[in-house]
């Protein structure tokens, strides 16, 4: 894990830049906008909430941030980079390099084991193969799940199926974790297990981290928390 | 960054990995794979093995001479006299002063198949002692040879296999002329295994034939020997007889059942691939199906599009190559040296063989399962590297 390593001194520049971002989609002749003319800015270790009722644009927002789908118009800056001038394989590789997705059905490889599962993003990289157990091994130890680095998806709670996953977003150390309802199909004490992993991630890790959530309570975890309606902020 | 070529193993092993889950779709591709490649190598064995026994029984040092036009043996004819003659011109090896040509006759009689209990033309060749010696593989291999002036025979392993009353000992009658089966003979597994053999002046008397016969085989002197014998037939203008050698002969008379047998053999086989293809599509149609919430996860990730689609062209040919060995194996298992006869359209007599289930044969059986294999995973592969990455992820 080179987590430990980030630049303190960082804390607080720009990360994430959103110039007036749109994005509409074509359902058959209607256009239909779900994001208008937006404007964000995020700064590095910052931890934002993203909240707003269903189809207010948040999931749409988390896409483009994480360089799985492209802005309509304006423009997009992560990291010095202009994501919305990036062609489809070059975005495939700025999201290997820069981001950790965190999803609600934590979307583990079920043939995989979880330490195999936490070495995939490590796969894209040149590191050998000692290295990259070294990486899993503190990965695993700091979502707290080394003793079932060999169990299957199916051997584990939904609660260690998503620490798994955390495991698996931060293993390759990246700029930004994007996280899509992540306790969204957890009971209540697992989710604040989760929530309180992530706020750790952050507060001493220094990781930057934009969660979408419904939920209020996972919601006050974060630093910041901002509101969308109708592709919007609020 | 690893390269786009290493994402690939990783890929298929996980699509691998997975079939398990997926095992009835599966099963169906392998299924259907199968039986295209056993179909396949089993027609083409029938022709192979039918050809294999027709060049088998030919001899590149010896001679065949019919009656110029003639196709085949049964629409020749020469007098003895001519015999004589054809047998004194050069090219043609000597034994002392006796040259080694086999004048011979050739008619068809009926025989009952054991399998069907029906009749079926068999070849019956009236032979002299000099149709040992021109063939030299030829030996008996139980009883002894027919005593000449008799109405004895000698019966080919193969058509003594296959055919009944021909056992050494039994009697057997062609029209109102009885024989008797005394000694069965090898011959390297050639053609001449599904003849029946007699005396030739036996054979002239009873098949009222006077002193003729309808070919004559001569032993070749020597690389030159077939051009100085056809520069002999050619120099007597009373001759219209021509000579090819024996191996292209039987060549020749191979092809028209070989063709009409590949001729069935390749449509039915295609028609039936195109039917596995379709199993195929749907197998790994399913397959990506099933899997798009893994291989949206790899993509966001950042596993590329094209090791995605590779990935399930791999896995296709993958299950297309299970099939293609099974379908393979079960066809050597079951088919091969498996022993049929069939009419020669060429001579309008059976030929017994086995059928051959070449190393050739296999691997054009298995390249005919990876190409299904390619066909029937490249929509799939496709839809596979262009699934909408954020949509797919939501997916249930």
């Amino acid at each position: 894990m080179t987590a430990q390593a980030v630049n303190k001194s960082a804390i607080g520049s720009t990360l994430v830049e959103l110039k007036s971002i749109s994005k509409h989609y074509r359902k058959g002749k209607e256009k239909v906008n779900v994001l208008n003319e937006l404007n964000l800015t995020i700064n590095r270790g910052d931890f934002l909430a993203l909240m707003g009722p269903s189809g207010s644009g948040k999931t749409t927002l988390l896409n483009l941030l994480g360089g799985l789908d492209k802005p309509s118009s304006g423009e997009l800056i992560i990291g010095g980079a202009r994501l919305d001038q990036m062609s489809n394989s070059q975005l495939t590789r700025w999201r290997a390099q820069n981001v950790g997705f965190i999803f609600q059905f934590y979307n583990l490889m079920p043939v995989l084991t979880a330490e195999k599962n936490v070495e995939l993003p490590l796969l894209l990289t040149n590191l050998s193969s000692a290295q990259r157990k070294k990486h899993v091994a503190a990965a695993l130890s700091l979502v707290g799940l080394s003793e079932r680095a060999d169990h299957y998806p199916n051997e584990l709670s939904g609660g260690q199926e998503q620490r798994v996953a955390i495991a698996r977003a931060l293993v390759s150390d990246p700029q930004i974790l994007l996280c899509d309802e992540p306790t969204g199909d957890l009971d209540r004490t697992t989710a604040d297990e989760i929530l309180n992993l992530l706020q750790t991630l952050n507060q001493q890790q220094g990781k930057t981290i934009v969660m979408v959530t419904h939920d209020p309570r996972a919601a006050d975890h974060a630093k910041t928390i901002l509101n969308m309606d109708k592709g919007r902020l609020v | 960054m690893s390269s786009s070529f290493l994402q690939i193993p990783i890929i298929s092993w996980m699509n691998i990995k997975n079939i398990p889950q997926r095992l009835g779709t599966s099963s169906v591709a392998v299924f259907g794979v199968a039986c295209v490649v056993g179909v396949f190598i089993g027609v083409l064995s029938m022709a192979t093995g039918f050809q294999r026994t027709m060049l088998k029984g030919g001899a590149e040092d010896v001679a065949i001479i019919m009656r110029s036009g003639a196709t085949s043996e049964m629409a020749s004819g020469l007098g003895y006299a001519q015999a004589q003659e054809i047998s004194h011109l050069p090219g043609i090896v000597r034994d002392g002063e006796e040259p080694v040509s086999s004048p011979e006759l050739y008619v068809v009689v009926d025989v009952t198949k054991r399998t069907t209990n029906t009749s079926a033309n068999v070849p019956l060749r009236g032979v002299l002692s000099a149709a040992f010696t021109v063939r030299k593989n030829l030996k008996i291999v139980e009883g002894r040879t027919f005593t000449p002036g008799t109405n004895e025979l000698v019966v080919g392993r193969a058509v003594q296999r296959q055919f009944a009353q021909l056992n050494v000992g039994d009697k057997i009658k062609f029209g109102s002329t009885e024989w008797t089966v005394v000694g069965a003979f090898e011959a390297d597994g050639g053609l001449a295994e599904s003849e029946l053999w007699c005396d030739a002046k036996v054979l002239q008397e009873v098949y009222r034939r006077g002193n003729s016969f309808q070919t004559i085989r001569v032993k070749l002197d020597g690389a030159d020997g077939m051009q100085k014998l056809k520069t002999g037939l050619a120099s007597n203008p009373t001759f219209n007889f021509s000579a090819q050698l024996e191996s292209d002969y039987l060549a020749e008379q191979s092809k028209p059942l070989t063709l009409f047998i590949k001729t069935i053999g390749w449509p039915v086989a295609i028609l039936m691939a195109i039917g596995a293809i379709f199993g195929a599509i749907n197998t790994m149609y399913t397959s990506v199906s099933t899997r798009t919430r893994e291989i949206a996860t790899l993509r966001a990730i950042g596993f590329g599009s094209l090791p995605v689609a590779i990935s399930t062209l791999v896995e296709s040919i993958l299950l297309s190559l299970i099939g293609g060995v099974i379908g393979a194996v079960i066809v050597y298992l079951l088919f091969n040296g498996y022993t049929v006869s069939t009419l020669n359209f060429s001579s309008f007599s059976q030929v017994v063989f086995d059928f051959a289930v070449t190393k050739d044969l296999i691997v054009q059986g298995i390249w005919f399962a990876v190409i299904i294999g390619f066909i029937g995973g490249f929509f799939p592969a496709i839809r596979a590297a262009n699934l909408p990455i954020a949509t797919a992820l939501r997916e249930v």
